[in-house]
Protein backbone atom coordinates (compact mmCIF):
# COMPACT_ATOMS: atom_id res chain seq x y z
CA UNK A 1 0.00 0.00 0.00
CA UNK A 2 1.72 3.28 -0.77
CA UNK A 3 1.55 6.14 1.52
CA UNK A 4 2.08 9.01 -0.71
CA UNK A 5 3.57 11.95 0.28
CA UNK A 6 4.83 12.43 3.67
CA UNK A 7 7.35 14.96 5.95
CA UNK A 8 10.49 13.65 7.67
CA UNK A 9 8.27 14.62 11.04
CA UNK A 10 5.74 12.42 10.75
CA UNK A 11 7.90 9.30 9.79
CA UNK A 12 9.69 9.93 13.36
CA UNK A 13 6.68 10.26 15.01
CA UNK A 14 5.38 7.29 13.52
CA UNK A 15 8.60 5.39 14.12
CA UNK A 16 8.41 6.87 17.71
CA UNK A 17 4.79 5.58 18.53
CA UNK A 18 5.73 1.69 16.86
CA UNK A 19 8.01 1.70 19.86
CA UNK A 20 5.52 1.80 22.22
CA UNK A 21 3.37 -1.22 23.60
CA UNK A 22 -0.32 -1.28 24.25
CA UNK A 23 -0.52 -1.61 28.77
CA UNK A 24 2.49 0.13 28.96
CA UNK A 25 2.97 2.60 31.37
CA UNK A 26 4.43 5.66 30.20
CA UNK A 27 6.07 8.98 31.77
CA UNK A 28 5.93 11.89 28.59
CA UNK A 29 7.20 14.84 28.05
CA UNK A 30 5.42 17.38 25.56
CA UNK A 31 5.75 17.86 22.28
CA UNK A 32 7.04 14.88 19.96
CA UNK A 33 7.01 12.69 22.94
CA UNK A 34 3.38 13.53 23.44
CA UNK A 35 2.58 13.64 19.82
CA UNK A 36 4.07 10.01 19.33
CA UNK A 37 2.37 8.28 22.70
CA UNK A 38 -0.83 9.98 21.21
CA UNK A 39 -0.75 8.28 18.28
CA UNK A 40 0.02 5.10 19.44
CA UNK A 41 -3.19 5.37 22.06
CA UNK A 42 -5.01 5.95 18.70
CA UNK A 43 -3.61 3.12 16.55
CA UNK A 44 -1.76 0.11 18.47
CA UNK A 45 -1.61 0.59 21.68
CA UNK A 46 -5.12 1.83 22.85
CA UNK A 47 -4.03 0.70 26.68
CA UNK A 48 -1.24 2.58 26.89
CA UNK A 49 -1.04 4.44 30.25
CA UNK A 50 0.49 8.20 29.42
CA UNK A 51 1.43 9.99 33.04
CA UNK A 52 2.19 13.36 32.46
CA UNK A 53 4.38 15.25 34.90
CA UNK A 54 1.64 17.58 35.98
CA UNK A 55 0.07 14.65 37.99
CA UNK A 56 -1.99 13.75 35.91
CA UNK A 57 -2.09 9.76 35.51
CA UNK A 58 -3.81 7.69 32.87
CA UNK A 59 -4.77 10.95 30.09
CA UNK A 60 -6.80 10.50 27.48
CA UNK A 61 -6.62 13.74 25.52
CA UNK A 62 -9.15 14.40 22.79
CA UNK A 63 -5.72 17.00 21.13
CA UNK A 64 -2.14 17.47 21.67
CA UNK A 65 -1.99 19.43 25.20
CA UNK A 66 0.52 22.49 24.38
CA UNK A 67 1.85 22.82 28.13
CA UNK A 68 2.51 19.60 30.39
CA UNK A 69 -0.51 20.69 32.49
CA UNK A 70 -3.35 21.32 30.30
CA UNK A 71 -7.06 20.99 31.09
CA UNK A 72 -7.54 18.63 29.15
CA UNK A 73 -5.30 15.90 30.56
CA UNK A 74 -6.89 16.32 33.75
CA UNK A 75 -10.38 16.37 32.64
CA UNK A 76 -9.46 12.46 30.86
CA UNK A 77 -7.38 11.19 33.40
CA UNK A 78 -7.78 8.25 35.77
CA UNK A 79 -6.64 10.33 38.28
CA UNK A 80 -4.69 13.82 39.05
CA UNK A 81 -2.15 13.53 42.11
CA UNK A 82 0.38 15.92 43.09
CA UNK A 83 3.73 16.90 41.59
CA UNK A 84 5.99 15.13 44.35
CA UNK A 85 3.63 12.11 44.24
CA UNK A 86 4.16 11.43 40.77
CA UNK A 87 7.71 11.47 41.00
CA UNK A 88 8.08 9.70 44.51
CA UNK A 89 4.81 7.10 43.96
CA UNK A 90 5.26 6.22 40.11
CA UNK A 91 8.40 7.28 38.86
CA UNK A 92 11.04 6.63 41.93
CA UNK A 93 9.15 3.65 42.98
CA UNK A 94 9.28 2.00 39.47
CA UNK A 95 6.39 2.03 38.13
CA UNK A 96 7.16 3.27 34.79
CA UNK A 97 8.09 1.05 31.83
CA UNK A 98 9.09 3.59 29.85
CA UNK A 99 10.43 7.27 29.64
CA UNK A 100 10.15 9.49 26.65
CA UNK A 101 11.85 12.43 26.15
CA UNK A 102 13.77 14.87 23.95
CA UNK A 103 16.71 17.18 24.27
CA UNK A 104 18.69 19.94 22.31
CA UNK A 105 22.15 17.89 23.03
CA UNK A 106 22.47 13.85 23.24
CA UNK A 107 26.11 12.65 22.89
CA UNK A 108 27.31 9.09 22.00
CA UNK A 109 26.16 7.66 24.78
CA UNK A 110 22.54 8.58 24.92
CA UNK A 111 23.38 11.30 27.82
CA UNK A 112 21.15 14.68 27.52
CA UNK A 113 21.36 17.97 27.61
CA UNK A 114 18.34 20.45 28.06
CA UNK A 115 20.01 23.21 29.97
CA UNK A 116 22.63 25.14 28.15
CA UNK A 117 24.84 25.79 25.33
CA UNK A 118 27.95 26.92 26.03
CA UNK A 119 29.29 27.70 29.52
CA UNK A 120 26.67 27.52 32.66
CA UNK A 121 27.48 30.93 33.94
CA UNK A 122 27.48 32.65 30.57
CA UNK A 123 25.36 30.76 28.21
CA UNK A 124 25.19 31.75 24.63
CA UNK A 125 22.09 30.06 24.58
CA UNK A 126 20.22 29.17 28.21
CA UNK A 127 17.75 25.94 27.26
CA UNK A 128 14.72 25.50 29.80
CA UNK A 129 16.50 22.90 32.01
CA UNK A 130 15.65 19.77 33.43
CA UNK A 131 11.96 19.59 34.14
CA UNK A 132 11.43 16.16 35.13
CA UNK A 133 13.81 14.94 32.78
CA UNK A 134 16.98 13.70 34.88
CA UNK A 135 14.53 11.76 37.56
CA UNK A 136 12.99 10.12 34.52
CA UNK A 137 16.16 8.64 32.93
CA UNK A 138 17.35 7.45 35.90
CA UNK A 139 14.02 5.50 37.19
CA UNK A 140 11.98 4.68 33.75
CA UNK A 141 12.71 1.19 32.94
CA UNK A 142 13.76 2.17 30.04
CA UNK A 143 14.11 5.28 27.79
CA UNK A 144 13.06 6.40 24.65
CA UNK A 145 14.33 9.04 23.18
CA UNK A 146 12.88 11.41 20.00
CA UNK A 147 14.86 14.17 18.40
CA UNK A 148 15.82 15.61 15.00
CA UNK A 149 19.31 14.85 14.03
CA UNK A 150 21.95 17.74 13.14
CA UNK A 151 26.00 17.81 14.10
CA UNK A 152 24.46 20.56 16.54
CA UNK A 153 22.40 17.88 18.50
CA UNK A 154 24.14 14.81 17.85
CA UNK A 155 27.48 16.45 19.61
CA UNK A 156 30.41 14.33 20.43
CA UNK A 157 30.66 16.20 24.17
CA UNK A 158 27.73 17.77 25.66
CA UNK A 159 27.87 21.37 27.25
CA UNK A 160 26.07 20.34 29.72
CA UNK A 161 25.34 16.27 31.72
CA UNK A 162 21.43 17.34 32.28
CA UNK A 163 19.99 13.73 31.95
CA UNK A 164 22.15 10.71 32.39
CA UNK A 165 22.15 7.84 29.56
CA UNK A 166 24.97 5.03 29.16
CA UNK A 167 27.46 7.70 31.26
CA UNK A 168 31.07 6.57 29.45
CA UNK A 169 29.37 3.27 28.46
CA UNK A 170 30.77 0.04 28.69
CA UNK A 171 28.11 -0.38 31.77
CA UNK A 172 28.99 2.14 33.83
CA UNK A 173 25.41 3.32 34.57
CA UNK A 174 24.81 0.08 35.85
CA UNK A 175 28.04 0.21 38.26
CA UNK A 176 26.71 3.29 39.20
CA UNK A 177 23.32 1.97 40.19
CA UNK A 178 20.69 3.49 38.31
CA UNK A 179 17.50 1.11 38.69
CA UNK A 180 16.78 2.05 35.11
CA UNK A 181 17.65 0.51 32.22
CA UNK A 182 18.36 3.63 30.13
CA UNK A 183 18.03 4.83 26.33
CA UNK A 184 16.66 1.81 24.54
CA UNK A 185 16.01 3.82 21.42
CA UNK A 186 16.76 7.18 19.73
CA UNK A 187 14.25 8.09 16.65
CA UNK A 188 15.41 10.93 14.77
CA UNK A 189 14.40 12.13 11.22
CA UNK A 190 16.83 10.30 9.65
CA UNK A 191 15.74 6.35 11.19
CA UNK A 192 16.58 4.76 15.08
CA UNK A 193 19.87 4.29 16.44
CA UNK A 194 20.15 1.66 19.58
CA UNK A 195 23.06 1.28 22.29
CA UNK A 196 25.60 -1.25 21.50
CA UNK A 197 25.30 -4.26 23.81
CA UNK A 198 28.87 -4.24 25.37
CA UNK A 199 29.61 -0.59 24.46
CA UNK A 200 26.62 0.78 24.73
CA UNK A 201 27.18 2.96 22.08
CA UNK A 202 24.41 4.31 19.91
CA UNK A 203 24.76 2.93 16.43
CA UNK A 204 22.39 3.30 13.42
CA UNK A 205 20.34 -0.06 13.33
CA UNK A 206 17.67 1.42 11.15
CA UNK A 207 17.06 4.19 8.48
CA UNK A 208 13.68 5.63 6.71
CA UNK A 209 13.20 4.83 2.60
CA UNK A 210 15.11 7.32 0.43
CA UNK A 211 17.81 7.97 3.18
CA UNK A 212 21.39 7.40 2.57
CA UNK A 213 23.95 6.38 5.29
CA UNK A 214 26.28 9.42 3.96
CA UNK A 215 23.45 12.06 5.24
CA UNK A 216 23.36 10.33 8.50
CA UNK A 217 26.87 10.43 9.21
CA UNK A 218 26.66 13.88 8.05
CA UNK A 219 24.04 14.64 10.36
CA UNK A 220 26.39 13.09 13.49
CA UNK A 221 29.10 14.90 15.10
CA UNK A 222 31.12 11.79 15.46
CA UNK A 223 32.07 8.34 13.86
CA UNK A 224 28.63 6.89 13.35
CA UNK A 225 28.92 3.07 14.25
CA UNK A 226 26.49 1.69 11.52
CA UNK A 227 24.85 -2.28 12.40
CA UNK A 228 25.61 -5.09 9.91
CA UNK A 229 22.31 -5.74 9.75
CA UNK A 230 20.60 -2.26 9.41
CA UNK A 231 17.03 -2.36 8.30
CA UNK A 232 15.21 -0.02 6.07
CA UNK A 233 11.95 1.29 7.91
CA UNK A 234 8.79 0.70 5.78
CA UNK A 235 6.95 3.76 4.86
CA UNK A 236 4.37 4.88 7.31
CA UNK A 237 0.75 3.50 6.80
CA UNK A 238 -1.76 5.90 5.24
CA UNK A 239 -4.00 4.98 7.79
CA UNK A 240 -1.06 6.09 10.78
CA UNK A 241 -0.43 9.34 8.75
CA UNK A 242 -4.42 9.75 8.80
CA UNK A 243 -4.60 9.57 12.16
CA UNK A 244 -1.93 11.71 13.00
CA UNK A 245 -2.72 14.82 10.39
CA UNK A 246 -6.22 14.35 12.38
CA UNK A 247 -4.77 14.64 15.64
CA UNK A 248 -2.59 17.82 14.46
CA UNK A 249 -5.89 19.28 12.82
CA UNK A 250 -7.84 19.08 15.99
CA UNK A 251 -5.17 20.53 18.09
CA UNK A 252 -4.44 23.81 15.67
CA UNK A 253 -8.24 24.69 15.98
CA UNK A 254 -8.50 24.03 20.18
CA UNK A 255 -4.93 26.06 20.83
CA UNK A 256 -6.37 28.66 18.71
CA UNK A 257 -9.69 29.29 20.58
CA UNK A 258 -10.36 32.29 22.13
CA UNK A 259 -11.03 32.39 26.03
CA UNK A 260 -13.89 34.32 27.27
CA UNK A 261 -14.12 35.24 31.09
CA UNK A 262 -16.84 36.27 32.84
CA UNK A 263 -16.04 38.55 35.68
CA UNK A 264 -19.50 39.16 36.92
CA UNK A 265 -18.45 38.80 40.74
CA UNK A 266 -16.02 41.68 39.98
CA UNK A 267 -18.91 44.53 38.59
CA UNK A 268 -21.71 43.45 40.96
CA UNK A 269 -21.59 46.66 42.59
CA UNK A 270 -21.43 44.98 46.36
CA UNK A 271 -18.60 43.56 45.93
CA UNK A 272 -15.23 44.21 46.30
CA UNK A 273 -12.89 46.53 44.16
CA UNK A 274 -11.56 43.40 42.17
CA UNK B 1 -11.91 36.25 57.65
CA UNK B 2 -11.86 39.70 56.29
CA UNK B 3 -11.11 39.67 52.70
CA UNK B 4 -9.28 42.95 51.42
CA UNK B 5 -8.45 44.06 48.08
CA UNK B 6 -5.27 42.51 46.16
CA UNK B 7 -3.61 45.58 45.86
CA UNK B 8 -4.02 46.18 50.07
CA UNK B 9 -2.81 42.05 49.91
CA UNK B 10 0.38 42.78 48.57
CA UNK B 11 1.08 46.72 50.01
CA UNK B 12 0.89 44.40 53.37
CA UNK B 13 2.59 41.51 52.89
CA UNK B 14 5.34 41.67 50.10
CA UNK B 15 8.45 43.21 50.61
CA UNK B 16 11.44 44.31 48.93
CA UNK B 17 13.86 41.31 49.42
CA UNK B 18 11.50 38.42 49.99
CA UNK B 19 11.16 35.27 49.05
CA UNK B 20 8.17 34.94 47.07
CA UNK B 21 6.99 31.34 45.69
CA UNK B 22 3.81 31.94 43.01
CA UNK B 23 2.78 28.33 42.67
CA UNK B 24 0.66 26.68 40.28
CA UNK B 25 1.66 24.14 37.52
CA UNK B 26 0.97 25.52 34.42
CA UNK B 27 -2.97 25.37 35.96
CA UNK B 28 -4.02 28.58 38.56
CA UNK B 29 -0.88 30.41 38.11
CA UNK B 30 -1.69 33.75 40.49
CA UNK B 31 -1.02 35.77 37.72
CA UNK B 32 -2.92 39.02 38.88
CA UNK B 33 -1.17 38.93 41.87
CA UNK B 34 2.17 38.81 40.01
CA UNK B 35 0.96 41.91 37.65
CA UNK B 36 0.37 43.38 41.34
CA UNK B 37 3.64 42.98 42.70
CA UNK B 38 4.99 44.40 39.03
CA UNK B 39 2.55 47.61 39.68
CA UNK B 40 3.77 48.40 43.47
CA UNK B 41 7.67 48.42 42.07
CA UNK B 42 8.68 45.46 44.67
CA UNK B 43 12.73 45.12 44.02
CA UNK B 44 15.04 42.01 44.87
CA UNK B 45 12.80 39.76 45.09
CA UNK B 46 13.97 36.18 45.41
CA UNK B 47 11.20 34.38 42.94
CA UNK B 48 10.13 30.31 43.61
CA UNK B 49 8.82 28.70 40.84
CA UNK B 50 9.00 25.69 39.44
CA UNK B 51 8.19 26.68 36.19
CA UNK B 52 9.12 30.43 36.18
CA UNK B 53 5.93 31.11 33.26
CA UNK B 54 5.02 34.04 31.64
CA UNK B 55 4.43 35.27 35.30
CA UNK B 56 8.03 34.88 36.52
CA UNK B 57 9.32 36.21 32.62
CA UNK B 58 7.58 39.46 33.21
CA UNK B 59 8.20 40.31 36.60
CA UNK B 60 12.37 39.39 35.42
CA UNK B 61 11.91 42.00 32.85
CA UNK B 62 10.45 44.63 34.83
CA UNK B 63 13.52 44.21 36.94
CA UNK B 64 11.46 42.97 40.20
CA UNK B 65 14.10 40.39 40.55
CA UNK B 66 17.40 39.27 41.43
CA UNK B 67 17.01 35.73 42.33
CA UNK B 68 15.40 32.77 40.62
CA UNK B 69 14.38 29.16 41.93
CA UNK B 70 13.15 26.92 39.49
CA UNK B 71 13.24 23.77 37.29
CA UNK B 72 11.94 24.21 34.10
CA UNK B 73 12.45 27.85 32.17
CA UNK B 74 10.30 27.46 29.00
CA UNK B 75 7.15 28.52 26.98
CA UNK B 76 5.22 25.36 27.21
CA UNK B 77 5.04 23.81 23.79
CA UNK B 78 6.43 27.29 22.56
CA UNK B 79 9.52 27.90 22.83
CA UNK B 80 11.43 30.22 25.48
CA UNK B 81 11.19 33.02 28.00
CA UNK B 82 13.14 35.32 26.41
CA UNK B 83 13.28 38.32 29.67
CA UNK B 84 14.33 35.03 31.22
CA UNK B 85 17.17 34.15 28.80
CA UNK B 86 18.30 38.08 28.32
CA UNK B 87 18.67 38.37 32.04
CA UNK B 88 21.16 35.67 32.58
CA UNK B 89 22.57 35.52 29.07
CA UNK B 90 22.99 39.12 29.09
CA UNK B 91 22.17 40.54 32.53
CA UNK B 92 19.06 42.75 31.14
CA UNK B 93 17.70 44.61 32.77
CA UNK B 94 19.80 43.59 35.74
CA UNK B 95 21.90 40.08 36.71
CA UNK B 96 20.05 37.49 37.99
CA UNK B 97 21.50 34.81 40.44
CA UNK B 98 19.61 31.58 39.52
CA UNK B 99 19.20 28.02 41.43
CA UNK B 100 18.44 25.76 39.55
CA UNK B 101 17.06 22.06 40.59
CA UNK B 102 14.68 19.42 38.96
CA UNK B 103 10.98 19.12 39.32
CA UNK B 104 11.39 16.27 41.65
CA UNK B 105 13.88 18.01 43.75
CA UNK B 106 11.72 21.19 44.17
CA UNK B 107 8.44 19.12 44.93
CA UNK B 108 10.69 17.76 47.83
CA UNK B 109 12.43 20.43 48.58
CA UNK B 110 8.83 21.88 49.60
CA UNK B 111 7.78 18.78 51.08
CA UNK B 112 10.75 19.50 53.79
CA UNK B 113 9.56 23.06 54.10
CA UNK B 114 5.95 22.02 54.91
CA UNK B 115 6.80 19.13 57.45
CA UNK B 116 9.30 21.27 59.41
CA UNK B 117 12.77 19.46 58.34
CA UNK B 118 15.88 21.09 56.88
CA UNK B 119 15.92 18.38 54.14
CA UNK B 120 13.97 16.29 52.20
CA UNK B 121 15.41 12.65 50.81
CA UNK B 122 15.29 11.41 47.08
CA UNK B 123 17.58 8.22 45.85
CA UNK B 124 20.57 9.45 43.86
CA UNK B 125 22.91 7.31 41.48
CA UNK B 126 25.39 9.77 39.59
CA UNK B 127 26.10 12.97 39.60
CA UNK B 128 24.38 15.60 36.75
CA UNK B 129 25.46 19.08 35.77
CA UNK B 130 23.33 20.34 38.09
CA UNK B 131 24.91 18.81 41.46
CA UNK B 132 28.22 21.10 40.80
CA UNK B 133 25.93 24.78 39.59
CA UNK B 134 23.00 26.70 40.91
CA UNK B 135 23.52 28.11 44.45
CA UNK B 136 22.45 25.16 46.71
CA UNK B 137 23.69 22.52 46.19
CA UNK B 138 22.23 18.94 47.29
CA UNK B 139 24.52 16.41 49.07
CA UNK B 140 24.68 13.03 49.31
CA UNK B 141 24.17 10.61 52.78
CA UNK B 142 24.17 7.65 53.40
CA UNK B 143 21.05 5.26 54.75
CA UNK B 144 21.44 4.36 58.07
CA UNK B 145 19.06 1.51 57.36
CA UNK B 146 20.07 -0.01 54.02
CA UNK B 147 23.66 1.76 53.21
CA UNK B 148 22.09 3.43 50.11
CA UNK B 149 23.08 6.57 48.33
CA UNK B 150 20.46 9.04 48.89
CA UNK B 151 20.09 12.71 48.07
CA UNK B 152 19.38 15.28 50.57
CA UNK B 153 17.72 18.64 48.92
CA UNK B 154 17.69 21.73 51.25
CA UNK B 155 13.71 22.29 52.16
CA UNK B 156 12.49 24.91 50.89
CA UNK B 157 10.54 27.91 53.13
CA UNK B 158 9.65 30.99 51.57
CA UNK B 159 8.81 34.11 53.34
CA UNK B 160 5.63 34.62 50.95
CA UNK B 161 3.87 32.09 49.06
CA UNK B 162 1.11 33.07 46.56
CA UNK B 163 -2.07 30.55 45.52
CA UNK B 164 -4.75 30.94 42.98
CA UNK B 165 -7.56 28.79 43.60
CA UNK B 166 -11.34 28.74 42.30
CA UNK B 167 -13.18 28.69 45.63
CA UNK B 168 -13.22 30.24 49.00
CA UNK B 169 -16.07 29.78 51.62
CA UNK B 170 -17.64 32.54 53.89
CA UNK B 171 -14.92 31.43 56.34
CA UNK B 172 -12.18 31.71 53.87
CA UNK B 173 -11.59 28.45 53.53
CA UNK B 174 -9.93 27.83 49.93
CA UNK B 175 -10.55 24.41 47.70
CA UNK B 176 -8.19 23.98 44.77
CA UNK B 177 -9.31 21.57 42.03
CA UNK B 178 -7.53 20.54 39.16
CA UNK B 179 -4.02 20.15 38.67
CA UNK B 180 -1.76 21.24 41.66
CA UNK B 181 1.84 20.40 41.32
CA UNK B 182 3.16 21.36 44.38
CA UNK B 183 1.09 24.39 45.34
CA UNK B 184 -0.08 22.63 48.81
CA UNK B 185 3.12 21.71 49.36
CA UNK B 186 4.20 25.66 48.90
CA UNK B 187 1.41 26.93 50.97
CA UNK B 188 2.26 24.88 54.04
CA UNK B 189 6.18 26.00 53.78
CA UNK B 190 5.67 29.39 53.25
CA UNK B 191 5.93 31.60 56.65
CA UNK B 192 2.94 34.24 54.76
CA UNK B 193 0.11 32.71 52.64
CA UNK B 194 -1.75 34.79 50.24
CA UNK B 195 -4.39 33.57 48.01
CA UNK B 196 -7.00 34.57 45.56
CA UNK B 197 -9.73 33.05 44.42
CA UNK B 198 -12.02 33.47 41.30
CA UNK B 199 -15.13 33.27 43.62
CA UNK B 200 -16.61 33.56 47.06
CA UNK B 201 -19.31 30.84 47.78
CA UNK B 202 -21.92 29.98 50.97
CA UNK B 203 -20.12 26.11 50.79
CA UNK B 204 -17.18 24.34 48.92
CA UNK B 205 -18.41 22.38 46.55
CA UNK B 206 -15.67 20.06 48.20
CA UNK B 207 -15.37 15.90 48.57
CA UNK B 208 -13.98 15.02 52.13
CA UNK B 209 -10.34 14.02 50.08
CA UNK B 210 -10.03 17.30 48.08
CA UNK B 211 -7.35 19.76 48.82
CA UNK B 212 -8.53 22.89 50.59
CA UNK B 213 -6.53 25.04 52.80
CA UNK B 214 -8.07 26.15 56.22
CA UNK B 215 -8.78 29.85 56.66
CA UNK B 216 -6.48 29.97 59.27
CA UNK B 217 -3.31 29.12 57.11
CA UNK B 218 -4.08 32.03 55.56
CA UNK B 219 -2.49 35.75 56.08
CA UNK B 220 -4.98 37.50 53.33
CA UNK B 221 -7.40 36.16 51.24
CA UNK B 222 -8.57 38.24 47.90
CA UNK B 223 -11.26 37.76 45.27
CA UNK B 224 -9.87 38.14 41.70
CA UNK B 225 -12.24 36.64 39.40
CA UNK B 226 -9.54 35.62 35.76
CA UNK B 227 -6.85 35.96 38.09
CA UNK B 228 -4.88 32.74 36.93
CA UNK B 229 -5.69 34.46 33.21
CA UNK B 230 -3.40 33.62 31.10
CA UNK B 231 -3.17 30.42 33.20
CA UNK B 232 -6.23 28.65 33.68
CA UNK B 233 -8.58 27.67 36.52
CA UNK B 234 -10.76 24.31 35.66
CA UNK B 235 -14.13 24.67 35.67
CA UNK B 236 -14.41 28.71 35.13
CA UNK B 237 -11.87 29.01 32.18
CA UNK B 238 -9.71 27.54 29.84
CA UNK B 239 -6.00 28.27 29.48
CA UNK B 240 -5.37 30.82 26.49
CA UNK B 241 -3.30 28.50 24.51
CA UNK B 242 -3.47 31.70 22.06
CA UNK B 243 -1.88 34.16 24.10
CA UNK B 244 1.12 31.93 25.21
CA UNK B 245 1.88 31.73 21.40
CA UNK B 246 1.73 35.79 21.34
CA UNK B 247 3.83 36.09 24.16
CA UNK B 248 6.79 35.06 22.12
CA UNK B 249 6.63 37.96 19.58
CA UNK B 250 5.71 40.15 22.25
CA UNK B 251 9.15 39.39 24.52
CA UNK B 252 11.72 38.36 22.39
CA UNK B 253 12.55 42.07 22.00
CA UNK B 254 12.67 44.78 24.86
CA UNK B 255 11.06 47.47 23.87
CA UNK B 256 8.21 45.84 22.58
CA UNK B 257 7.79 44.07 25.63
CA UNK B 258 8.19 47.34 27.85
CA UNK B 259 5.36 48.77 25.68
CA UNK B 260 3.36 46.05 26.27
CA UNK B 261 3.53 45.46 29.81
CA UNK B 262 3.20 49.65 29.74
CA UNK B 263 0.24 49.64 27.80
CA UNK B 264 -1.68 46.78 29.61
CA UNK B 265 -0.40 45.81 32.38
CA UNK B 266 1.11 49.41 34.18
CA UNK B 267 -2.00 51.29 32.55
CA UNK B 268 -4.26 49.02 34.21
CA UNK B 269 -5.60 49.81 37.85
CA UNK B 270 -6.44 46.05 38.07
CA UNK B 271 -6.94 42.76 36.55
CA UNK B 272 -10.39 43.46 35.90
CA UNK B 273 -9.49 46.24 33.76
CA UNK B 274 -6.16 44.26 32.60
CA UNK B 275 -8.56 41.34 31.14
CA UNK B 276 -11.23 43.96 29.47
CA UNK B 277 -8.00 45.81 27.66
CA UNK B 278 -6.77 42.63 26.89
CA UNK B 279 -10.31 41.71 25.13
CA UNK B 280 -10.80 38.81 27.37
CA UNK B 281 -13.49 39.92 29.44
CA UNK B 282 -16.27 42.31 28.55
Amino acid sequence: MSAGPYTADEMMTVTAARQLADGAVCFVGIGLPSAACNLARRTHAPELVLIYESGTVGARPQVLPLSIGDGELAETAACVVSLPEVFAHYLQRGRVDVGFLSAAQIDRHGNLNTTVIGSYARPSVRLPGSGGAPEIAAHAREVLVIMKQSPRSFVPRLDFLTSCGYLGGAGERSRAGFPGGGPRAVITDFGILRPHPQTEELQLRAIYPGVTLDAVRAATGWPLRVAHDLQVLPAPQPADLDTLRALHAATRQAHAAAVRINLRTADAPASHPH
Amino acid sequence: MPLITLADAIAQHVHDGQSVALEGFTHLIPFAAGHEIIRQGRRRLHLIRMTPDLICDQMIGMGCAERLTFSWGGNPGVGSLHRLRDAIERDWPQPLTIIERTHAEMGVAYQAGASGLPCGLMRHYADTGLDRVGGSHPRTLTCPFSGDSLLAVAAINPDVTILHAQQADQQGNVLIRGITGASREAALAARCLLVTVEAQVERLDAPLNAIVLPHWLISALSIVPGGAHPSYAAGCYPRDNRFYGEWDAIARQREPFQQWMQQYVLASRNHAELLRHLGVAS
